[in-house]
C-alpha cells in the first residue's frame, strides 16, 4: 500500500504525459497540413504540367499557339531580374545588420529605424511598386528595365535580409568577441573573421526566404512596366570587343515567370493552361534550387565553425 | 580577406551601371494597354518579328485606361484598346502634344451564356438582361421567374465580369445604359475562366464574357440568342452576325491608337500595316471576329492619310456600324 502523496504525484506524471502525447500529435498535424498543401499543390501542378516540359519549352518564346509557345524570355527575364534583386539586397542588408548590431549606438534613433526595418517587411508589394515606378523609373531613368525591377525587389526584401542578419549576428556568443578583442583585433577585424562567417548560415537563411519571395512578385513588377510579350532576349553580357563587359541587358525590357505564368491562365484555350502548370513547376524547381544552394552554402560555412 | 574582395567587387559593379545608363531604343515598336485586344497583338507581333528579322516588338498589358496613361506619356507607340479614348484621356494626350490615328482591328463579341444542362433557356431580350443585371435589381430579383413568369421557379445565379474591366464597362453600357452601373450581389471575377467553371457547374446560372471563351467551351456551355427589341429576331453570336451587324447590341469594335510621331518611324509604319493586312486571318485564329474586309481597307487608307484623332468625341457609343465610323469626321 503505497503512500497517498505517491499515489498523486504518479497521477500527476501520467496526466502531464498524456499533455505532451497530445502536443505532439496536434504538432504533427499541424506539420503535415503545411506539407501535405505544398506536396499536393505541387503533384497537380506537376501533373498538369510535365508532359509540356521539354527543351523547346525552355528555348522557344511566347506564341499564340499554345503548342509553340515557350518560357525563354520569362525564365532569362526572371534570373537577370533576381541576379540584380540578390547583388544589391545581400550586401546592403547584411552592411546595414552588422551596422545596426555591431557599431550603432544603442540610443532611441536606432530604435526606432529598428521598428521601421521591422515594420517595412509587412509593407504590401504594391506600395514598393509604385515607390519604385516614381524613383527608378522616372525620377532615376532608368526605365522600364531589368534594372529596375531588380532594385524594386531588392527593396521589397531587404527588411527580410536586415532582420535574419541581425538575428544570425546576435546568436553568436558574446564570449567570441571579447576573446577577439583580448588579443587586440579591431572591431572590423572581429566581425569579419569572427562574428560574419559565424552567422552566414542565418543570414542564408534570410537571403533565401526574401529570394523566395521575390521571385514570385508580380504585382510590383508589372507596376514598373514588365511586358507580357517580348520575344527577344536582352543584349548579351559578354562580347567579343574590348571592354568585353557589357551592361546594355540592365536596361533591356523584360518579362517575368509569374507574368507570364499569369496571363497563360487567363487564355480561354485549355492548352495555354498546360503551359502554365509547366510554367509553375519550373518556378517552383527554380526556388528549390536555390534553396538547395543555400543549404550546401550554409553546410560548408558550419564545417569551418570549430566552437 | 574575402568579404572586401566581394564589396569591392560589388561597388564597382555598381559604379559601371550607373556610367552606362544610356538606353537603347532602337527598332523598338512598343504596344501597351487592353488584355482583350492582346492576343491580337500578340499574334501580329510574333509574325511581324519572324517576316523582319532585326525588329522587335513588345507588348505589355496595363489595361485600356493603364495603356492611354502610357501612350500620353509618349512612352509607347501604339496603345491596345478595348473602348474608345475618353474625354480626359484626350485632353491629356493634347497637352503632352500627342497626336494618334484611331484604328479598329476587330470585334469583340460579349456573349451572354448558361449551363449546358439548361433546356428552356434560348433567347433572351436586352430589357430581361437589364432587369436582371440593373442596379435596382440587387437583392430583390434573385428568381429567374421574377425576370419572365414562363421561367422557372429557380434561384438566379449570376456571373459577370469584375469592375474594372473594360467588358464589364461594356456590358453595363449596353444593357443598363450606363457605364459601371451593375447590381454587385453577382459572382465577379477578371478572369473568365472562372466565370466559366463557375457556370458550367451550376444549373441555373446565366454569365457574360467575351466570344473566345465561350468558343473554347462549347463542350460545357450553351450562348443564349440576344433580342435587341420586341419584334427583331434572335441572334447567336457568330463570325457572320457579329460581321454583319445583326448581333446587337453586345458586339463592340476594338482599337490600337498610333502615336503619328512614332508613325513616321519605318519599323512602326511597317508594323502597322502589316497588321492591318493579317488581320483577317490573326483575328480569327485566336477566336476574335474580324471587321469586314472593307473596314480593314478603310482603315489602311486613314493610316496611310494619317487621318488624326477619334471619331467618337470621347463617349463610348453601344451599336456602331464599322463602316460609318471609319468614314466619320474625326476630333481631337
Amino acid at each position: 500500500m503505497e503512500p497517498q502523496n505517491v499515489r498523486e504525484i504518479r497521477a500527476l506524471i501520467v496526466r502531464h504525459k498524456r499533455w505532451d502525447k497530445m502536443f505532439a500529435i496536434v504538432g504533427l498535424i499541424a506539420m503535415l497540413v503545411g506539407v501535405m498543401t505544398l506536396f499536393a499543390l505541387f503533384l497537380d501542378l506537376a501533373i498538369d504540367g510535365l508532359p509540356r516540359l521539354s527543351w523547346d519549352f525552355f528555348t522557344s518564346f511566347p506564341s499564340r499557339r499554345a503548342g509553340q509557345a515557350g518560357i525563354l524570355s520569362a525564365w532569362v527575364g526572371t534570373t537577370l531580374v533576381m541576379l540584380v534583386t540578390a547583388l544589391t539586397a545581400v550586401p546592403l542588408g547584411i552592411a546595414a545588420g552588422i551596422y545596426l548590431e555591431e557599431y550603432a549606438p544603442r540610443n532611441w534613433v536606432t530604435d526606432l529605424i529598428e521598428i521601421n526595418v521591422s515594420n517595412l517587411a509587412g509593407v504590401p508589394s504594391i506600395v514598393y511598386g509604385l515607390l519604385a515606378l516614381g524613383l527608378f523609373v522616372y525620377a532615376l531613368d532608368f526605365g522600364q528595365s531589368i534594372l529596375s525591377a531588380g532594385l524594386t525587389l531588392a527593396l521589397l526584401i531587404l527588411p527580410v535580409v536586415i532582420v535574419a542578419t541581425r538575428e544570425a549576428i546576435r546568436a553568436v556568443p558574446g564570449v567570441i568577441r571579447e576573446a577577439a578583442y583580448a588579443l587586440g583585433a579591431t572591431k572590423w577585424q572581429t566581425v569579419a573573421d569572427h562574428v560574419l562567417p559565424y552567422s552566414t548560415g542565418g543570414i542564408l537563411t534570410g537571403v533565401i526566404i526574401g529570394l523566395a519571395r521575390a521571385i514570385g512578385e508580380t504585382a510590383p513588377v508589372i507596376t514598373i512596366g514588365a511586358l507580357t510579350f517580348i520575344a527577344f532576349l536582352p543584349p548579351a553580357p559578354l562580347k567579343a570587343e574590348a571592354p568585353f563587359l557589357s551592361f546594355d541587358w540592365l536596361f533591356a525590357p523584360f518579362t517575368v515567370m509569374p507574368i507570364q505564368m499569369f496571363n497563360w491562365l487567363s487564355r480561354p484555350e485549355a492548352a495555354f493552361l498546360t503551359n502554365a502548370a509547366a510554367a509553375g513547376v519550373v518556378i517552383i524547381v527554380m526556388t528549390l534550387a536555390m534553396n538547395a544552394f543555400a543549404i550546401w552554402l550554409r553546410y560548408r560555412y558550419r564545417k569551418r565553425i570549430k566552437w | 580577406m574575402k568579404f572586401k574582395q566581394l564589396f569591392a567587387a560589388f561597388g564597382v559593379a555598381a559604379l559601371v551601371a550607373g556610367a552606362l545608363a544610356a538606353q537603347a531604343a532602337d527598332k523598338l515598336v512598343k504596344v501597351d494597354g487592353s488584355s482583350t485586344v492582346f492576343p491580337i497583338t500578340e499574334a501580329v507581333a510574333e509574325d511581324f518579328q519572324k517576316a523582319n528579322k532585326g525588329l522587335k516588338v513588345t507588348v505589355g498589358i496595363s489595361g485600356t485606361g493603364g495603356g492611354f496613361k502610357k501612350f500620353c506619356r509618349g512612352e509607347i507607340d501604339i496603345a491596345d484598346a478595348s473602348r474608345p479614348i475618353l474625354k480626359q484621356e484626350m485632353e491629356a494626350c493634347n497637352k503632352a502634344g500627342i497626336q494618334y490615328i484611331e484604328l479598329p482591328v476587330a470585334y469583340d463579341a460579349l456573349t451572354v451564356v448558361i449551363n449546358k444542362n439548361n433546356g428552356w433557356l434560348k433567347s433572351i431580350t436586352v430589357a430581361e438582361l437589364k432587369k436582371m443585371w440593373e442596379p435596382a435589381a440587387q437583392g430583390k430579383i434573385m428568381k429567374w421567374s421574377e425576370i419572365n413568369p414562363k421561367w422557372p421557379d429557380a434561384k438566379l445565379a449570376l456571373f459577370g465580369a469584375g469592375s474594372d474591366s473594360g467588358t464589364f464597362d461594356y456590358f453595363t453600357e449596353a444593357v443598363n445604359g450606363k457605364a459601371k452601373a451593375s447590381r454587385g450581389d453577382y459572382t465577379a471575377s477578371e478572369d473568365d475562366n472562372v466565370l466559366v467553371q463557375g457556370v458550367a457547374r451550376d444549373k441555373n446560372a446565366i454569365g457574360y464574357f467575351g466570344l473566345a471563351y465561350y468558343v473554347e467551351n462549347q463542350d460545357k456551355l450553351k450562348a443564349v440568342a440576344i433580342v435587341e427589341k420586341d419584334g427583331k429576331p434572335a441572334v447567336l453570336p457568330a463570325l457572320d452576325t457579329v460581321m454583319n451587324g445583326s448581333y446587337q447590341p453586345l458586339s463592340r469594335p476594338i482599337f490600337i491608337y498610333v502615336n503619328t510621331k512614332s508613325a513616321a518611324r519605318p519599323e512602326i509604319k511597317s508594323f502597322v500595316e502589316f497588321y492591318l493586312k493579317q488581320a483577317p486571318t490573326l483575328v480569327k485564329e485566336v477566336k476574335y471576329v474580324p471587321l469586314p474586309d472593307k473596314a480593314y481597307t478603310l482603315a489602311a487608307a486613314n493610316f496611310k492619310n494619317g487621318k488624326i484623332g477619334t471619331v467618337f468625341g470621347g463617349v463610348a457609343e453601344v451599336g456602331v456600324r464599322i463602316e460609318d465610323l471609319l468614314k466619320r469626321e474625326a476630333k481631337h
